[in-house]
């Protein structure tokens, strides 16, 4: 287990690295050292079924164990008895979530952790891998259907011609031929005056943007902002028309896709609310007014004309949905079973398809640094019982709700001559909040935690930084330097 | 040179490949048995309980499940192997080749009855509807002990909003504990205290549920057999006299927060969610959830 945080999963582990915020790629590129050094390296996979080691090897020589033990707080050795544990394992994955992706080189993150699985061919093999963990139910559905600026539907790149043509014809509607914006490049272009029309579905951004001072300006500017949710968020207070949209899981039909990308079935239990449409049907309304008539709106219908465009859906009839409780893609055809995992082309003699290549990634610090005026590392995160801004999670009396705290560890309190239940004021270079102090036990010196769940008591957004991945489009909210001080009533 | 040109392009898709490999798991040995004068053929490490199910011969069980580790307690499911001086537990005890059992013998119709009359005269068993079925067929009457009979009653413990716990209910199968323990959540809030007449479900040192490691995942809920754990939602409307399953409609759906993709069955009765559970065949949690999947339904009846 390797987090910042001293994480109740963290208790369970048998080793526990407790790396410094930020220092990913530090601690990688120093286990991919000495996994090279000890004679752990699967050359005959590196060989074979990858390109650029060389580069790689070079790269990762600067990492020794002491630079990385200077760099991410775990000492050498446990870096060293991870690296061959990792290695030497008949079979191993990597399993990560935000902390590494919600970094300002969040990209740089995960292929550090790819050049490990390539390093030690733990990957294309059954029980191996490297596995983003999804923390909605349908992330990886949206990306598949093509909600990402540079794919179509079943992950088919808008720029390639041919595949655009296929779509162009179904649709009978030209398709825009270069890629669009992610969210923060959607931002920047509010900025420039660029981007006036939002129309937000399922997302409340003004909670869960980060630098939330910056979200509100952008967003209050637009000329026309049309949001569609289950509730009255903060994004639907800016709206110039709110459309009341249904649960999907629960009051409509279509499908969802897991973490393991199996697709599988949601069906309506219970009518929407009065007044309350489903969300496709809005949709298909609003196409009407465009003056386009798509006829009577039906998830099945929409799910066969996915199919016959996306290969790697074709075989997922409704019919064969239900039956197999789900179908993990590539689902080529009707008689194919889905694929457990994926890559396993990288050990087929002769190879299938292009080399995977290894990537030369460098450690770079967060890009909110700390100086003697904002000493403390932030780093924000979830409850086990509580879901993002919590429009959903809040609605239900959970035991385990805490109110929202400010975590520090004993050793910064003792320091900062604060106490449990005291409020501080909480400042870094964008912006301050209020917030009662609570011990915990799991956080190190330096380090501090806020949830992300409770925006109307802590505006944690208010203080993060929108440093921004180039090529994911993350910001990095998980790195923030704040200070705090003590608080007094006026 | 040629290795960057060998690097993928994201413009290109990546070619179809044969489907990847799964490891079959070893071949396991036929093993022939007979049950109730019929053979039967079932693979090496099946229980008597799975060679009787291939026959069509329904074995009550109360404290088994396929989720869990058999634990013998509720010794309902008890049978007469031929060489073997007591009864045996259809649920644990694996085929051997040549066995030979009865499972409707007097004697065993007798252990199954007894159980059941010690069981319903102490417990109040007036939610736990497969029970009281199986009292129907092996003709229990729990009445025979008289109305001193010692019991379990005690008041029900409401500690919290989610979940009601009422011993009253309980016929001590474990299924709790083993969920909240090793089987299922590794939590460990629950186990079982006490000994003899005295043995009951208890938190460490009895603290409140809400003190301790508890985090509300609710799967014992998910496998208690007789309604002594049941949602709070449910447990009001059965006080109110609202409850009423056969109004109700269950609908498979997924769960609407992580990517771990739970399969929900969702309860609802006049156009409202009442109950959310998860079935124990479905591949990806065999029937466990947390307490977003199971009790975090409530904000699409939220009127706020």
């Amino acid at each position: 287990m390797i987090d910042p945080r001293r994480t109740s999963s963290a208790q369970w582990a048998d080793t526990w690295l407790g790396v410094d915020v930020g220092s990913d790629i530090s601690l990688a590129n120093a286990m991919a050292r000495e996994i090279i050094h000890s004679g752990l390296a699967n050359e005959k996979f590196i060989q074979h079924g990858t390109s650029g080691f060389d580069a790689y090897r070079a790269c990762v020589e600067k990492y020794t164990l002491e630079r990385a033990e200077r760099e991410t707080g775990v000492p050498a050795e446990t870096i060293r008895q991870t690296a061959h544990a990792y290695a030497k394992a008949k079979r191993a994955q990597i399993c990560w979530t935000l902390g590494i992706t919600e970094h300002h080189n969040a990209v740089d993150n995960v292929l550090a952790l790819i050049n490990l699985g390539l390093l030690t061919g733990h990957v294309g093999r059954y029980g191996g891998g490297l596995n983003p963990l999804r923390g909605q139910n349908n992330v990886q559905g949206g990306g598949d259907m093509g909600a990402i600026p540079d794919r179509l539907p079943g992950f088919q790149h808008v720029e390639n011609a041919e595949l655009r043509a296929k779509f162009e014809s179904a649709y009978g509607a030209k398709l825009h031929p270069r890629q669009g914006w992610h969210l923060s490049a959607m931002f920047e272009a509010m900025e420039r005056g660029e981007l006036t029309t939002l129309y937000v579905l399922g997302e409340n951004p003004i909670d869960s943007e980060a630098d939330r001072h910056r979200a509100v300006k952008l967003m209050s500017g637009l000329e026309f902002l049309v949001v569609q949710d289950l509730f009255y968020t903060k994004t639907a207070e800016l709206a110039h028309v709110i459309l009341p949209g249904s649960a999907g899981w629960c009051e409509t039909e279509g499908t969802v896709t897991s973490s393991e990308r199996r697709v599988q079935r949601v069906r309506a239990a219970v009518p929407p609310p009065e007044g309350v449409r489903d969300d496709m049907e809005i949709i298909y309304e609003l196409a009407k007014r465009f003056g386009r008539d798509w006829g009577k709106p039906d998830a099945e219908t929409v799910w066969n004309e996915l199919r016959s465009l996306s290969p790697m859906h074709a075989g997922m009839s409704y019919k064969r949905l239900e039956e197999l409780g789900g179908i993990q893609w590539p689902c080529y055809d009707e008689s194919h079973p889905g694929e457990m995992y994926l890559h396993s082309r990288l050990w087929r003699e002769p190879l299938i398809g292009p080399r995977a290549p290894f990537s030369v990634v460098e450690f770079e610090p967060p890009v909110d640094a700390l100086s003697e005026e904002y000493p403390i590392r932030l780093t924000t995160g979830r409850h086990l019982d509580s879901y993002n801004t919590g429009e959903q999670s809040r609605r239900f009396p959970s035991p385990l709700r805490r109110e929202a705290t400010l975590d520090l560890s004993p050793e910064d309190g003792k320091r900062y001559r604060v106490s449990e239940g005291e409020q501080v004021r909480v400042s870094s270079r964008r912006g301050s909040v209020l917030a009662p102090v609570r011990f915990d036990p799991g956080l190190r010196p330096g380090l501090a935690f806020l949830a992300v769940h409770f925006h109307d008591e802590i505006a944690t957004n208010d203080l993060t930084i929108d440093a921004v991945d180039a090529k994911s489009g993350t910001s990095e909210f998980k790195a923030t330097a704040i200070r705090i001080e003590k608080y007094v009533e006026h | 040179m040629s290795e960057q040109l060998q690097a993928p392009s994201p413009l290109i898709p990546i070619p179809r490949a044969p489907a990847p490999e799964i490891p079959v798991p070893a071949a396991r040995r036929d093993v022939q048995i007979t049950i109730d004068g019929k053979r039967v053929t079932v693979l090496e490490g099946a229980t008597i309980l799975d060679a009787a199910k291939t026959l069509g011969i329904e074995t009550p069980t109360l404290c088994f499940l396929e989720t869990l580790t058999p634990v013998n307690v509720c010794r309902v499911c008890v049978v007469q192997v031929e060489g073997s001086r007591p009864l045996v537990p259809a649920c644990s005890r694996k085929v051997e080749e040549g066995m030979v059992v009865w499972t409707d013998s007097e004697r065993v119709r007798l252990s199954r009855r007894v159980v059941l009359e010690f069981l319903a005269s102490s417990v109040d068993v007036s939610t736990a509807l497969q029970l009281q079925a199986y009292m129907k067929r092996y003709e229990a009457r729990p009445e025979k002990f008289g109305p001193r009979a010692a019991t379990v009653v005690q008041p029900p413990k409401i500690d919290n909003e989610l979940y009601v716990r009422d011993y009253s209910k309980c016929i001590l199968c474990y299924k709790c504990a083993e969920a909240c323990g090793v089987d299922a959540q590794n939590t460990f809030a629950i186990g079982v205290a006490g000994r003899g007449f005295h043995a009951h479900i208890a938190t460490e040192f009895e603290i409140p549920l809400t003190d301790s490691a508890c985090v509300y995942c609710g799967n014992c809920i998910g496998v208690c057999p007789t309604g002594a754990l049941m949602g709070k939602i449910e447990y009001d409307m059965r006080a109110a006299g609202t409850w009423d399953e056969s109004r109700q409609t269950r609908t498979e759906t997924i769960c609407p927060y992580c990517g771990v993709g739970c399969e929900l069955t969702v309860h609802s009765q006049a156009g409202q969610i009442v109950r959310v559970s998860s079935p124990l065949d479905h591949s990806v949690t065999q029937g466990n959830l947390c307490i977003k999947g199971r009790f975090g339904w409530q904000f699409t009846q939220s009127h706020k």
